[in-house]
């Protein structure tokens, strides 16, 4: 306990060892957290799930936070619905067949540019009679604009700025939306602030029947993270982004390191051919091409990120460090208290986990967390060669994403940014820590 | 690269020679013949792996008698002469086809044969032919293929490894002298920052540079199309080259002026420096003879790992910035089945990593005077 104390204390004496600490603790909270607020089968489907879960949102849309930055406000991207709620729904009946239905939405509209369009989702529920619907567009100056009056099928979605009729009622082809948004009859549209109101009438003409509608406003911002060219919602790759860097960049660099370790340890023990076997193999493994055959792994046989990682693991054991640690080892093997465990008869693998291997625990943790970044880098590198996991959402693959799609010459740079300062930071956040723990561990260079 | 432990069995043997029974050149030779015979054993192995691999243990032959069957089927049928013909005598042409192709692969031999012959025909540096790729100027030589990547290939890492390299071993001399200055705290606060790959800064440089202040290109070698002028043509390739160089010095520039940083504040901490010191030598003396003398194997064994390691190019850095190299060829290789071509490309490697091995121990009698070629009887 004492030693544990002394242990912090120590550590809490470079600030590096803090800043890292907080990071890496920041991040495990946010992996657990969407752990288990997103759980795996539901981020598949978000992620994968198809137009159906992602029509809400806009394409290609910057984080709504970039607002705080603009001088010109731009629009937030927002949904709401009548079978949730939102938007408010009063049911008239006229006579016992005929019913009126008015939705009626009103928002705030505090921008400095034009959103991008106004979709309607209508599902109605009749056996044979469909019900009628009137649109209508309150603006802040009180003027009402007729949008459109049409019967509604059961699903059906109605894109405002597609409405012919309604292009030549504003007298306009492609800015139907800034013609909403601005005083009436100008060449030049200005947005005009202040509250919009969206009001559809529906009449339905069957004892049962019902409507519900669904008001999609796409805005140029959007959420915390923003949206890539599927229109999905970057937030939740960004999450489990985290999870997975961390469970791939500990797993690796804990197989890797204990591995090693451990037949270092009974390649010295038992030294002879073991020995000489081992170190023929590190020999070969340094000319066979790493990166090659991770990708020809990833090619040929299975992108699934648990394969790569266990063909990482296995190609990075017999690695350098080996002969590092061997050279530790021939040290430790003629100590005295070695001398001792024999003498009272322990076994070959009592010595070697019990009294040789634990000794070494003070260089493994910095190496440990040390090789964490490179590992984690190693994922998304392989991520951005396409070669990434075919279904996990990764922030290599959300920049593979993006740079395929050209981000960075559209200047969608929030797309690319996103997962890079995440990537950056997990790797600065170990780095940092296994740089300070090095210390602590290794007195000697304590001084330098 | 350059911090990886080498396979080089120097060891220093006891200043005091024992009473050797046999004579100097005589252990010599059979220490050579013995490392010799290992490090060709190394690369065999390392070779024959990386066939079975890039052949998927067969796998491959698989996919590509499929393609054959495709394409030999699809001929015979697409071929307006052939359409009178008795359905046998289609099947026939189509199963004459499948096996002359199948004999222009060699597939119709057993693949364990045939990894044999792959690997004599490595061995041997008779890269052969490429299966679908093909250089620029037609050839399906994988020879050509190669070279016509390698001057790309040794720009970019020539460049950047060399001004890593001395840039990084002199900025780490001149801090080691002032050891506990602000550059020196500055640099072990930067040295975290190499935890990123080169491509990463490179994301990041293509964004300021060529997105936002639009000075130099996204990537590419020259500009399209390329200047006719050779003057004009280097100067293009140079402002292509700013970006991907600096991305891989940037990335790896603080760890390994704090990696020999501390290298030599650890050999200046000697005592016969100290001594040195105390005799009133100019510093300039010291750091030549007491502390760069020692410090010269490893510097000379990181410099030659380096310079083989020019060959292996950046396979993800070329592609961020669609550097045509060698790296990006060897992706595409891996990318198309083409077995010749990956495994011409780490023959090569292979061969001159243990080349560079085997020189080294040499090297290392040559310049420091403790080690004996063989001598010795510390275990490695």
């Amino acid at each position: 306990m004492m030693r544990f104390r002394n242990f912090f204390g120590e550590l809490l004496r470079y600030p590096s060892a803090i800043i890292g600490g907080l990071v890496v603790l920041l991040l495990i909270v946010v992996a657990i957290y969407t752990l288990v607020k997103i759980p795996y089968r539901e981020a598949i489907r978000l992620w994968r799930g198809g137009e159906d879960v992602w029509y809400q949102n806009p394409k290609y849309a910057p984080p709504a936070w970039l607002n705080l930055f603009y001088s010109k406000k731009q629009p937030i991207s927002f949904a709401v619905s009548s079978a949730e709620g939102e938007i408010e729904k009063v049911v008239t009946p006229v006579d016992q067949t005929i019913s009126t239905i008015e939705l009626k939405y009103i928002f705030d509209f505090q921008y400095d540019e034009f959103p991008q369009d106004l979709i309607l989702y209508f599902k109605s529920s009749f056996s044979e009679k469909s019900p009628f619907v009137s649109i209508s567009w309150i603006t802040p100056d009180e003027r009402t604009i007729r949008i459109a009056d049409f019967g509604v099928s059961r699903t059906q979605t109605f894109r405002i700025s597609q409405d012919k009729k309604l292009q030549k009622r504003l007298r306009t082809e492609d800015k139907v939306i800034p013609a909403m948004f601005s005083v009436a009859n100008t060449e030049d549209y200005q947005p005009l602030k202040g509250k919009y109101q969206l009001v559809i009438t529906a009449t339905t003409f069957e004892p049962n029947a019902d409507i519900d509608a669904e008001f999609v406003f796409h805005g140029k911002l959007y959420g915390f993270a923003g949206t890539d060219q599927y229109r999905r919602d970057l937030t939740l790759a960004l999450l489990w982004g985290t999870p997975v860097a961390l469970a791939f960049g500990l797993l690796a660099s804990l197989g890797t390191s204990v591995l090693t370790m451990i037949i270092a340890a009974v390649g010295t023990w038992y030294s002879g051919w073991v020995d000489e076997l081992i170190q023929r193999i590190t020999e070969i493994n340094l000319v066979l091409p790493f990166l090659a055959i991770l990708i020809m792994v990833g090619t040929f046989y299975s992108r699934s990120i648990w394969v790569i990682l266990g063909v990482t693991i296995l190609l990075s054991i017999f690695s350098g460090s080996i002969k590092t640690y061997r050279a530790i080892f021939l040290q430790s093997k003629e100590s005295p208290y070695i001398e001792a465990a024999r003498s009272y008869g322990a076994s070959n693998v009592r010595i070697i986990f019990v009294y040789l291997i634990p000794r070494m625990i003070p260089l493994l943790i910095p190496a440990l967390v040390s090789s964490v970044p490179s590992y984690v880098f190693l994922e998304a590198s392989l991520a951005v060669l396409g070669l990434g996991d075919p279904v996990l959402p990764t922030w290599g693959k959300v920049i593979e994403n993006a740079f395929t799609d050209g981000a960075l010459y559209r200047g969608l740079y929030y797309w690319v940014l996103e997962p890079a300062v995440l990537l950056m930071l997990t790797g600065l956040g170990f780095a940092m820590l296994g740089f300070a723990l090095d210390r602590i561990f290794n007195p000697r260079l304590r001084d330098i | 690269m350059s911090t990886e432990t080498l396979p080089v069995s120097s060891s220093v043997g006891e200043r005091k020679a024992k009473a050797l029974s046999d004579s100097t050149l005589s252990r010599v030779a059979k220490y050579t013949a013995l490392r010799l015979i290992t490090l060709f054993v190394t690369v065999v192995i390392g070779i024959y792996l990386t066939i079975l691999i890039a052949n998927m243990g067969g796998y491959v032959d698989t996919i590509m008698r499929n393609e054959i069957k495709y394409n030999a089927a699809q001929a015979v049928i697409a071929n307006p002469a052939n359409r009178n013909l008795a359905p046998e005598v289609r099947e026939r042409l189509i199963q004459e086809r499948i096996a002359l192709e199948e004999k222009r692969l060699g597939l119709n031999q057993p693949f364990a044969i045939r990894s044999l012959r792959y690997l004599r025909n490595a061995l041997t540096l008779n890269l052969g032919y490429a299966i679908f790729m093909n250089s620029d100027s037609g050839s399906r030589q994988v020879r050509l293929i190669l070279l016509e990547r390698l001057p790309a290939t040794l720009l970019l890492t020539g460049t950047s490894e060399l001004i890593l390299f001395f840039g990084s071993v002199f900025i780490a001399l001149s801090l080691s002298r002032k050891y506990g200055s602000f550059w020196d705290k500055l640099t072990i606060a930067l040295s975290p920052t190499s935890s990123a790959p080169p491509w990463f800064y490179g994301i990041f440089f293509i964004l300021i540079f060529a997105a936002v202040l639009k000075i130099l290109p996204f990537g590419g070698l020259v500009d399209v199309p390329p200047p006719r002028n050779p003057i004009d043509y280097g100067l293009s390739v140079l402002k292509h080259l700013i970006l991907p160089a600096s991305s891989v010095i940037i990335s790896s520039l603080f760890l390994s002026i704090y990696n020999w940083r501390t290298y030599f504040l650890i050999y200046s901490s000697e005592d016969y420096v100290d001594m040195a010191r105390a005799k009133g030598l100019p510093s300039r003396d010291i750091e030549r003879r007491y502390i760069l003398r020692p410090t010269l194997p490893t510097i000379v064994t990181n410099f030659a790992l380096l310079v083989i390691s020019l060959w292996t190019g950046f396979t993800i850095t070329e592609t961020v910035f669609l550097w045509p190299g060698l790296g990006r060829t060897l992706y595409r290789a891996i990318g198309l089945y083409d077995t010749p071509v990956i495994v011409g490309s780490t023959i090569i490697y292979a061969y001159l990593l243990a080349i560079t091995v085997f020189l080294l121990d040499f090297v290392y009698a040559i310049i420091d005077p403790r080690v004996k070629i063989g001598g010795g009887g510390a275990p490695q």
